[in-house]
């Protein structure tokens, strides 16, 4: 894992103790909340419905076990025991005072992390792979270029006032566990033909107001050049990205406006200016990144069978466990998903538990999933049984990952100021008509994703089935989508047809995945490719006929 | 339809409402705004000590008071999925 240099601590400290300032005078009024509420945001805290949330950045979503336990500390000290993992790989706090907010900063510095950039029309936290450096189908760990992309946004002065948010995913393989295409930049790591490293470059993806999938802009950058032309893209968007609406602002609009050829030429226009210039990073400065992240210390002899004998375990396995790149080891995923929990949610003792758990057993790393769940990406085989028993104690070992209880949800109306409507009960009510394991094992993998506003923070646009709360005359109501991905098949669900109240629409998934049961070609056909081979017609007949 | 103010509290982001004199946390003691409301936010807003200060629509008698959005009754009961966190200033039934 990276660990800071003193430049980076000396960055944060700088601006902890720059933020602590602006705190105090606006406690004794010195400035107007219209002042200081900029200033807030800049540094991860928003006002919510019942207090004020912080969001903390977790870098490509890769957390040592000191840090998780710190997450825990906060949310136990300056929280109410709990804390949210988002879809952007952050964890958020819901009921945080602004009076303590100067020692919680603090604590977060002590273990090398902040709430910078996650807030603001700035590059946010830079997302990536959950199975970085584990997975077996990828070309290199892609998080020391997470890490460098991470070093050279962070504060950047040129890009802190963009015309809105910004955010970039990295990845190296072809199945894409981190919906690269709907980024503002999406990189994927490849090989050209000479067996050279790059990336294929996609701008101009996102999901929110207008969902876009991301264009190649460029099908291979070598690595060496990857941050010049990334300042290109910035540069471009940057000068001409529309100010003067919101609604309008993102990179995606820009890139629709010019078309992708234009687009690029303006881009490749600016690098040619750019490259010459030496912004990127030495060749020296990659390899001190890129050996941080160096291979853990695998156990060589570490034995590549496991007993199956117990079926709960065998189930767990089964369903969240995948396949690791090294023999004897397995990545396993921790479903934040439980029974009639809330998705993304972990109390301080579940964190704590954690944070033991990955020393123990799997080289000190965890990972936040974009999907609300965590992962520990080396665990010996060996030690996967006594893993999953911590696992279950904790009601952290629920079998669901892709299935249809294990659904993505933002906070909703329940906290978040901007919602039309809850998004968490609908997620729970769904996930307990759907209860039985034996029900969802057959189902398939079923990615359902719900938002409470159009702002998508749930990836409704991205889900199998899609749910959008919406207002209808100060009621809470929810439109239906249907078809979307998120993954290296992405795809844009699309409205269904008129929208439902809280019960209509759960009735409304049940009817859909009535209907699919009964037509899919074969137990192994998914939900999305039955949708995808017969169109949305049959399944609107079996909601609304 | 009557009306109350609410807000934020600028320390602590703890849910406020106006009894009259002083700010509460329940809902149960604000007191209905008449004309006075547009002046008493205007002063309220000035003295920049409590966030986001509305006046938002209720229905029902003082002591009682029940607000007509969902994201009032939501501010007024906590988070609807969380029952161990309840505010108290409104079941989780009435959103
Ligand atoms: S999608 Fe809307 S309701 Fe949900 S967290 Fe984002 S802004 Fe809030």
């Amino acid at each position: 894992m990276y660990r800071y240099d003193e430049y980076d601590q000396a960055i944060v400290d700088a601006r902890v103790a720059e933020f602590k300032d602006q705190v105090s005078r606006r406690l004794r009024n010195e400035i107007t909340e219209d002042q200081f509420k900029p200033l807030r945001l800049m540094n991860g805290l928003y006002l919510q419905l019942h207090a004020y949330m912080l969001r903390v950045a977790i870098p490509y979503g890769t957390l040592s076990g000191t840090q998780m336990r710190m997450l825990a500390h906060i949310a136990r000290k300056y929280d109410r025991d709990y804390g949210h993992f988002t879809t952007r790989q952050n964890i958020q706090y819901n009921w945080i005072k602004l009076e303590q907010f100067a020692d919680l900063l603090d604590d977060l510095s002590k273990v090398e992390m902040h709430a910078f950039q996650t807030s603001g029309n700035c590059i946010r936290n830079i997302s990536s792979d959950q199975f970085a450096g584990a997975a077996a189908d990828e070309i290199a760990d892609p998080r020391p270029y997470a890490e460098l992309l991470r070093q050279w946004s962070t504060l950047h002065p040129e890009f802190s006032f963009l015309p809105r948010k910004f955010k970039i995913a990295v990845i190296a393989s072809d199945t894409d566990r981190a919906a690269i295409q709907l980024h503002d930049i999406g990189l994927q790591l490849r090989r050209d033909a000479t067996g050279a490293l790059g990336f294929r470059v996609y701008v101009g993806g996102g999901m929110g107001r207008t969902p876009v999938i991301g264009k190649v802009v460029r099908d291979f950058i070598p690595v060496g050049q990857y941050l010049s032309y990334c300042e290109a893209i910035l540069r471009v968007y940057n000068r001409y990205g529309r100010r003067d609406n919101i609604y309008k602002a993102r990179i995606k609009i820009l890139v629709t406006e010019l078309g992708i050829e234009e687009f690029a030429r303006q881009v490749e226009a600016e690098w040619a200016g750019l490259a010459p210039l030496g912004l990127d990073a030495p060749p020296a400065e990659y390899e001190r990144i890129i050996a941080q992240f160096g291979e853990p210390d695998y156990d060589r002899n570490a034995p590549d069978t496991l007993d199956l004998s117990d079926p709960d375990f065998a189930l767990w396995v089964k369903q969240n466990v995948a396949a690791h790149k090294q023999p004897g080891y397995a990545i396993a995923t921790i479903s934040l998903k439980p029974r009639g929990g809330i998705p993304g949610d972990a109390s301080s003792a579940q964190m704590d538990l954690i944070a033991d758990l990955a020393e123990r057993y799997a080289h000190d790393e965890i990972r936040v999933t974009h999907s609300q769940n965590l992962v520990l990406a080396h665990v010996r085989k060996a030690d996967l049984y006594a893993l999953w028993t911590a696992l279950a104690d904790a009601d952290l070992a629920t079998p669901n990952l892709d299935l249809v209880s294990d659904i993505i949800a933002c906070p909703g109306m329940d906290y978040c100021t901007l919602a039309n409507a809850r998004s968490i009960p609908i997620a729970q009510k769904i996930a307990a008509k759907f209860e039985a394991l034996d029900t969802q094992r057959d189902i398939g993998e079923l990615k359902i994703k719900v938002s409470g506003c159009i702002n998508g923070c749930g990836h409704h646009h991205a889900g199998h089935i899609g749910i959008l709360g919406v207002d209808k005359k100060g009621e809470e109501a929810y439109q239906l989508l249907l078809g979307g991905s998120g993954a290296e098949d992405t795809s844009l669900a699309k409205i269904l047809g008129p929208g439902f109240d809280e019960n209509g629409i759960v009735d409304a998934v049940d009817k859909l995945i009535g209907f699919y049961r009964s037509a899919r070609s074969a137990p192994d056909e998914r939900f999305l490719d039955t949708y995808r081979r017969l169109g949305p017609a049959p399944f609107k007949e079996a909601v609304y006929g | 339809m009557p009306r109350v103010l609410t807000g934020n509290r600028l320390e602590t982001g703890d849910v406020l409402w106006w009894n009259g004199s002083d700010w509460s946390p329940r809902l149960s003691d604000a007191v209905a705004i008449g004309d006075e409301g547009e002046a008493l936010l205007a002063r309220l807003i000035a003295a920049e000590r409590i966030n986001d200060p509305a006046l938002i629509d209720v229905t029902g008698a003082p002591g009682a008071f029940i607000p007509t959005t969902t994201r009032e009754r939501v501010r007024a009961s906590g988070p609807s999925v969380r029952a161990d966190l309840a505010r108290g200033s409104l079941s989780v039934e009435a959103i």
